[in-house]
């Protein structure tokens, strides 16, 4: 099944959406990248063929800049910009691959697989498993803490399911409602930890504004919103290993 | 003769019973056939003396205090209206060394005026800024404001002139004023009661911020855990649109400039000026990537001003005494006073407007008298929840934006809050986490999940479980916290926590000498 649905993607995901300004000359990673202004460094470094890991952005959707897996260095600037929220700039110099970047990336990975079924890490595949083998992470140092993993499966609609535990809260779905559906049937209801994906006032995806279009279905990056046909006999979560 | 007799307002003073107190004496001054004017006045920020009454004679206002409902009897048999002596008296309130030691610009009228009275307010000197900027062209007011060097004082200490500049610079129209009236941090206190004790000095600077930007319209971002503040702005926007201040014609000018207050929705996160300008457009409060800043591209994608309240409130006396004078006070690259914000366990919790330079041990001893408790001061925060915790060591650093710095604390909003011996830091520290994970916005990772996870390892910590292993994967979570964060609430919850960590390992449960992270 995994393997079909990566078949079926199509080309490269640029991360954020093209522009169509005049050509910015920058350098990536040593190489020289030319593309139109207003683009992401992030596109420039797909571009580039030097594709930094995200989670949030796809070329479908405005940039976000939730995610920090896409942090990169920009020479004579401080800390670590996002690739998918810096646009490029003229003689801008980026590096996409350094140890103090593959720490920063490491850690913040880690955090998401610490409220994510450690059973789906292995064999899966989903953007998020992408992202982790181009980050190199399988498991997480923080053992048993709190979590999502027991909040209850919304299979109200007829053609996909919402699985709570394996989202990763990245608003793609709700951007996809908003930018390409228009319907704005979703949102992220409370703060901090709590934040969580819900249909209209916190309702099953059935009763809510929904209209059943599927674009959040196609931006989840995690499989926590999929297609139920893709479940002969029902959905079932992995269960985890008997200790 | 009428005599005139001032209680204050001000939701501290109300809350310690001012009201009863002021009814009180309305009915000893009937009972006593004494004619007086009972003035409810802004409050001088002497929190331990409230209510504080001051009573007006030849010598100049006497203050008593703390006055309840019950002690009025009593002052008025000891000659309260002639400013008689009583154990609650304090002599002439000036003197006062609280107050006579300080260095009051933009808190000049706390506790003289009638928050609501134009007329007061233009008698201690109201309405001067804004007039002479009006005469001046709006680029040269934006220059008096660069000059002052007055900074941010919400808590990014970012230079007001320069945001001004880009403001006024950018191309785009309609622009916007908005004033982050959203004070969240713990201990602070100053910006209500700029709102409720002077309000009119809080428009007055943000109708100079709008002719100086090019911009007519204005918004107070206004936290909902303020009613008395909602309630005097809203009235004080009334009465200047009255009076021509606000409207079509600024002061008779050819400047259009309106304002309207909006209030939030208890979110700590709606302080941040992305998340902030989220929510006034109606929307869920979520902390925006930058650039574009504000200042290009605000509220509803236009250019827009983004100020403090205490930022916006210090603007008039800059305009009307020029900036120089402003930048006069202060050390180094923090120009000007702060109105600092004493609370914690101190003897003396208040509001002391100081020239920056002065230390923390100054403010601490000479102004708040040391601890409530009397027991020796363990910790100091400054900043608020974000801010780092400082030890005995620290407490002669001078208050200036970048020597805290150096020592990953801040100036922050200027709060300061005070903890003796019997405080348990490694409980701080969790504390700290958790206020991150209960606030966060939930957009970015290291904050939304990472905080959690901080407070779970700090709490395996200090249950002795891992301790090695737990210690060091909470200074790994700190790092990428610090630097993966989207803003300032993840980036810099880890500050008190390392900072904790560093100053006080025992409580954790760690070895004095555990592997020194350096913070």
């Amino acid at each position: 099944m995994w393997s079909e649905l990566r078949d079926l993607r199509e080309g490269q995901d640029l991360g954020t959406p093209p522009r169509g300004g005049e050509p910015v000359a920058l350098v990536v990673d040593g190489k020289p990248v030319t593309v139109p202004a207003g683009s992401s460094v992030m596109l420039a470094a797909a571009a580039g063929s030097c594709p930094v890991p995200k989670l949030c952005a796809t070329d479908t959707l405005e940039a976000f800049g939730s995610c920090r897996v896409c942090l990169v260095e920009i020479q004579g600037r401080k800390g670590y910009p996002a690739a998918c929220t810096t646009l490029v700039e003229p003689g801008m110099v980026v590096t996409t691959q350094s140890p103090r970047l593959h720490e920063l990336r490491q850690g913040v990975v880690e955090l998401y697989l610490s409220d994510f079924p450690q059973e789906d890490v292995p064999g899966g595949w989903s953007e998020l498993h992408e992202t982790l083998q181009q980050v190199g992470v399988a498991s997480h140092p923080y053992g048993q803490g709190e979590n999502h993993l027991q909040a209850p499966v919304d299979e109200s609609n007829p053609y996909f399911l919402f699985d709570p535990a394996k989202c990763i809260v990245c608003s793609r779905c709700v951007r996809a409602c908003e930018e390409i559906q228009g319907t704005f049937a979703l949102t992220i209801q409370g703060r901090g930890f709590a934040s969580q994906v819900a249909a209209s006032q916190g309702e099953r995806f059935l009763d809510s504004e929904c209209v059943s279009c599927g674009a959040c279905v196609q931006a989840c990056p995690t499989q926590s919103l999929v297609e139920k046909s893709l479940f002969v006999g029902g959905y079932h979560r992995a269960q985890p290993p008997k200790a | 003769m009428t005599i005139k007799i001032c209680v204050p307002r001000d939701a501290a003073a109300l809350s310690l019973g001012a009201d009863a107190t002021a009814a009180a004496i309305a009915k000893a001054a009937r009972q006593a056939g004494q004619a007086i004017q009972l003035v409810r006045t802004s409050s001088r920020g002497m929190f331990w003396l409230e209510p504080f009454v001051e009573v007006e004679t030849a010598t100049g206002r006497v203050g008593y205090g703390p006055v309840t409902a019950e002690d009025v009897p009593g002052l008025f048999a000891a000659g309260l209206l002639r400013g008689g002596a009583h154990p609650l008296a304090h002599g002439v309130v000036e003197a006062m060394p609280f107050l006579a030691r300080q260095e009051r610009l933009t808190f000049a009228r706390a506790g003289l005026t009638d928050p609501l009275s134009l007329a007061d307010y233009e008698t201690h000197g109201g309405l001067r800024g804004l007039r002479r900027a009006l005469g001046m062209a709006p680029t040269a007011v934006v220059e008096e404001v660069v000059a002052s060097g007055l900074r941010g004082r919400g808590g990014a200490g970012f230079p007001t002139g320069i945001k001004w500049r880009t403001v006024a610079s950018a191309p785009a129209q309609p622009k916007y004023v908005v004033i982050n009236a959203d004070e969240g941090d713990s201990g602070t206190y100053s910006d209500r009661m700029v709102m409720e004790g002077d309000p009119y000095v809080l428009l007055e600077g943000m109708a100079i911020a709008g002719y100086a930007t090019g911009a007519s319209y204005g918004y107070i971002y206004l936290r909902s855990e303020y009613p008395h503040a909602l309630a005097v702005l809203n009235e004080a926007l009334a009465t200047l649109r009255a009076r021509g201040v606000y409207g079509r014609n600024v002061l008779g000018a050819d400047f259009a400039f309106d304002a309207e207050v909006r209030v939030g929705a208890g979110a700590y996160i709606c302080g941040e000026e992305t998340a902030l300008l989220e929510s006034l457009e109606g929307k869920r409060g979520m902390v925006r990537f930058k650039p574009p800043l504000p200042a290009i591209k605000g509220l509803f994608g236009q250019p827009t001003v983004v100020n403090n309240v205490v930022s916006l409130a210090s603007v008039p006396i800059i305009l009307d005494r020029g900036g120089k004078h402003y930048a006069d006070y202060g050390m180094g690259r923090s120009r000007g006073t702060l109105p600092i914000q004493l609370a914690g366990n101190v003897k003396r919790a208040g509001l002391v407007e100081k020239a920056f330079g002065v230390t923390l041990r100054q403010l601490i001893e000479d102004y708040g008298g040391g601890t409530r408790s009397g027991r020796p001061v363990r910790a100091v925060q400054v900043g608020g929840p974000l801010g780092a915790y400082f030890d005995q060591r620290l407490l002669d650093l001078p208050l200036d934006y970048e020597a805290l710095a150096q020592h990953k604390g801040m100036v922050g909003h200027g709060g300061i809050v005070v903890f003796d011996d019997t405080v348990d830091m490694a409980e701080q520290a969790r504390y700290a986490m958790e206020f991150c994970a209960v606030e966060s916005c939930g957009k970015c990772t290291p904050c939304r999940i990472g905080s959690t996870r901080g407070r779970e390892l700090i709490e395996k910590i200090v249950r002795g479980k891992d301790v090695a292993r737990n210690h060091r994967q909470l200074l790994a979570l700190c790092d990428v916290m610090e630097n993966a964060s989207l803003c300032a609430l993840g980036g810099m919850a880890p500050w008190p926590v390392l900072s904790a960590l560093q100053y006080f390992p025992g409580d954790f449960g760690l070895p004095a000498k555990e592997p020194a992270h350096v913070v």
